[in-house]
């Protein structure tokens, strides 16, 4: 992944004198930055001075950091380019944290840009003083704290470099009220100074070869897609490759959509909650060919008991990745995207003398997906099936659209029951797990590509943690859809209560469904924020709610969808076990054939 | 487990020991010493970590280290190709009777006495970690009052330097 930044001005004798805000906003344009996200406060006010004098870069004015996080992050997974959201020092700052470790964990090329108190008072516990660098050293690609204005355009370029180059990140800026507001001369970097930065892009071509070796004589070979695949912009390599390999592939919750659903030799997503033939592939396979993937204890169970007679060749960006968790056999350090050209190649060459039979192993796969295909029972209790909902925006909304999840059930029926075709119209927070994420996630999709619709498929839980942001969306006219699954409990924890704690349901009722006191009422909060907002608890009115919402674009829509909250996740692997024990239903394990 | 001996070139940064140091901490891999000084080159600094860790995580110790941005170079030091240091200033209780005893001490393991009372003397031994800990148990029973410490110091043996290649790629 690249930033091509504009080139400069032509170099006159004389650079212009700048404030560091000034070098702020100019480092921006130069960077070819057009929507940031934030929410000022009194260390970052010298920059917002002079952010509102100026029109290149459009400002989206957040309710919180938190929210102006997820946005970038939205903003940054619907499209590749690096998103931006911007913070005051202090506890501005510390509401970033969350968006922050979210990208990072995600890899999502993000830069946030926080005050910082004046550089004499640092280190006093001064006014809203926090040690932000310090306090995202954990989860942030890099840092940077500056204090001298001539520092800025060198740290800006560095900072968007480093967030979207090799495994692309987080990283922060946090610029002292001082920089902001002393002048100094704006002067571009003609190159990085990064000595100790250089991600690999080309592989070796040894181990290229190694690998087109091993797939050649592979008899039951796995394609392990990753989220890695997506932020390398690979999927058409993908296709190419998996076709002329004729392997099955599984696309893992980051790498929805990398892969078209459609596609005869997708077996679906993998993991906890994966299809079955997804799952029991990996443990029936003699290879597994992990591209942008990192072997997530939600993919593989039990490790020791993960895909126990497979070899592994292992292509990453990030060394670290590779033989972190499974040990791979080939492993290969670059950018995917590159590296399934040249195993396309490599291994075409190969095949031309002998192509590998995987009639036996489709047959096996085959079988299993006729058995297991993906479905849900519908409730007894006469209520809404959230499944169902879910299922219908999809198939209504078409996979052109963008749908962010929140974290729990509902995002795990909207990565099954939604059939992604493209790249980047899947977004949610996979790594971390942060709830809350789908709302502003939507807002920042829908900044960076207004064309498409956006949904938020939300829970009722996540909802309330974010929803702020529907002000934000109603007043920059930000048309985002938010279905809200509303269970009235967080559901996935009460699944997990109901299946591992004997169903004590402690503290998991959320009393937002119709059963209960419905604090809050989303129609009328919806209202508030001057949504189009309506309730829908009957079979009968799901379509035409989905059509009104697709119909209303001169405002946000949120749909208060009323389903049954003992609906449950299916297929699931429960936490620690082996994937062969993976179950289809309640109490129900495939039949395992006689070895 | 066993001890490994990294030595990492860094950009000297505002914060890199935190870096370098918290990663440890949040990987959850032991670091048994670590000893930091400027190098010949202005801006680099060298970072001398021993690593108590099986050799696969060391090969994640290295590849998290190498993550860091201002990690320029890594190598690890085996001890038959490096020449490895430690330096110990004990501060050891003695008396009349005593005295001549821990002198002689002393020179046998060519420590130097830097400070000297009427109760105690201060003496300075380098040498690798065995030599050292020998040394401080031959000094145990006369009472140590107090010892200080350094990291592992560690360089290569031969007429390479880890910087070299870093200089020659960048410069």
């Amino acid at each position: 992944m690249s930033m091509t930044p504009r080139p400069a001005a032509p170099r006159s004798a004389e650079p212009p004198i700048l404030t560091g805000s000034g070098a702020v906003l100019r480092s921006l344009e130069l960077l070819g930055v057009e929507d940031v996200f934030g929410i000022p406060g009194g260390a970052i006010i010298p920059f917002y001075d002079e952010l509102m004098q100026q029109s290149a870069i459009r400002h989206i004015l957040v309710r919180h950091e938190q929210g102006g996080g997820h946005a970038a992050e939205g903003y940054a997974a619907a499209t590749g380019r690096v998103g931006v959201c911007l913070a005051t020092s202090g506890p501005g700052a510390t509401n970033l944290v969350t968006a922050i470790a979210d990208a990072y964990m995600d890899s999502v090329p993000m830069v946030a840009i926080t005050g910082q108190v004046f550089s004499h008072l640092i280190g006093t516990d001064a006014f809203q003083e926090a040690d932000i660098t310090g306090i995202t050293m954990p989860i942030t690609k890099h840092s940077f704290q500056v204090s001298h204005p001539e520092d800025v355009p060198g740290v800006m370029r560095a900072a968007f470099h480093i967030a979207s180059t090799g495994r692309p990140g987080p990283v922060l800026v946090d610029i002292t009220k001082d920089a902001q507001q002393n002048s100094a001369p704006f002067i571009w970097p003609e190159k990085l100074d990064l000595p100790g930065y250089r991600p690999v892009s080309k592989a070796h071509g040894k181990q290229i070869t190694a690998a087109a070796q091993l797939l050649a004589e592979s008899q039951r070979p796995l394609l392990y897609v990753g989220g890695g695949v997506i932020r390398a912009k690979a999927s058409e390599e993908l296709r190419e490759f998996a076709e002329a390999t004729g392997a099955p592939v599984v696309t893992t919750l980051m790498a929805r959509g990398a892969f078209p659903d459609s596609h005869p030799q997708h077996l679906g997503m993998p993991g906890m909650h994966g299809a079955v033939p997804a799952v029991l592939a990996f443990q029936e396979c003699d290879l597994i060919i992990a591209l942008g993937a990192r072997f997530d204890d939600r993919v593989t169970g039990k490790v020791n008991e993960f895909a126990p007679g497979a070899k592994v060749i292992h292509v990453d960006v990030d060394p670290a990745e590779i033989s972190k968790i499974r040990p791979a056999d080939v492993p290969i350090v670059g950018d995917v995207r590159e590296v399934l050209a040249d195993l396309s190649i490599a291994f075409q060459d190969l095949a031309a003398t002998a192509r590998p039979d995987l009639t036996d192993w489709w047959e096996r796969l085959q079988g299993l997906q006729e058995r297991f295909p993906l479905g849900f029972a519908e409730p007894t209790d006469g209520k809404l099936s959230p499944q169902h909902v879910i299922q219908r925006i999809g198939e209504i909304t078409g996979p052109e659209a963008v749908y962010a999840a929140g974290v729990g059930q509902h995002q795990m029926w909207a990565a099954q029951f939604i059939k992604y075709e493209r790249p980047n119209a899947w977004l949610n927070s996979g790594g971390a797990g942060t709830m809350g994420y789908a709302v502003p996630a939507a807002m920042g999709a829908k900044v960076a590509e207004p064309e498409r619709v956006v949904w938020a498929i939300d829970g009722d839980g996540c909802f309330q943690m974010t929803n702020q942001e529907l002000a934000t969306c109603t007043l920059n006219d930000i048309p985002i859809k938010v279905a809200v699954i509303n269970n009235s409990s967080l559901g996935m924890v009460r699944q997990w209560q109901s299946l591992f704690y004997e169903g004590r349901h402690s503290f998991t009722d959320l009393e937002t469904g119709d059963d209960a006191r419905m604090i809050p009422d989303f129609v009328k909060l919806g209202e508030a924020y001057g949504c189009l907002s309506i309730r829908v608890t009957k079979p009968e009115e799901v379509d035409p709610a989905i059509k009104l919402a697709l119909e209303t674009n001169d405002r946000p829509v949120v749909i208060d969808f009323i389903v049954s909250k003992d609906a449950m996740v299916w297929p699931m692997v429960p936490q620690g076990v082996s994937n062969s024990f993976v179950q289809y239903a309640k109490e129900h394990s495939p039949v395992w054939e006689e070895e | 487990m066993s001890t490994h001996v990294l030595s990492l070139l860094v950009e000297d940064k505002p914060g890199l020991l935190t870096r370098v140091a918290g990663l440890f901490a949040r990987r959850s891999f032991n670091i048994e010493s670590l000893a930091v000084g400027k190098t010949e080159v202005p801006g680099l600094s060298r970072i001398t970590v021993v690593v108590d860790v099986e050799d696969l995580p060391l090969e994640q110790v290295t590849k998290q280290l190498n993550k860091l941005i201002n990690v320029v170079k890594i190598v690890e030091l085996e001890p038959g190709q490096s020449v490895q240091r430690e330096h110990m200033l004990i501060k050891v209780k003695v008396d009349n009777s005593t005295r001549s005893q821990i002198l002689e001490a002393a020179t046998l393991f060519r420590a130097n006495v830097v400070d000297v009372n009427a109760d105690a003397l201060v003496i300075e031994v380098t040498g690798d970690s065995p030599k050292c800990q020998a040394l401080l148990r031959l000094l145990e029973p006369y009472g140590v009052k107090e010892i200080a410490q350094s990291g592992l110091l560690a360089i290569g043996r031969g007429g390479k330097s880890i910087s070299e290649r870093v200089l020659k790629a960048d410069r």
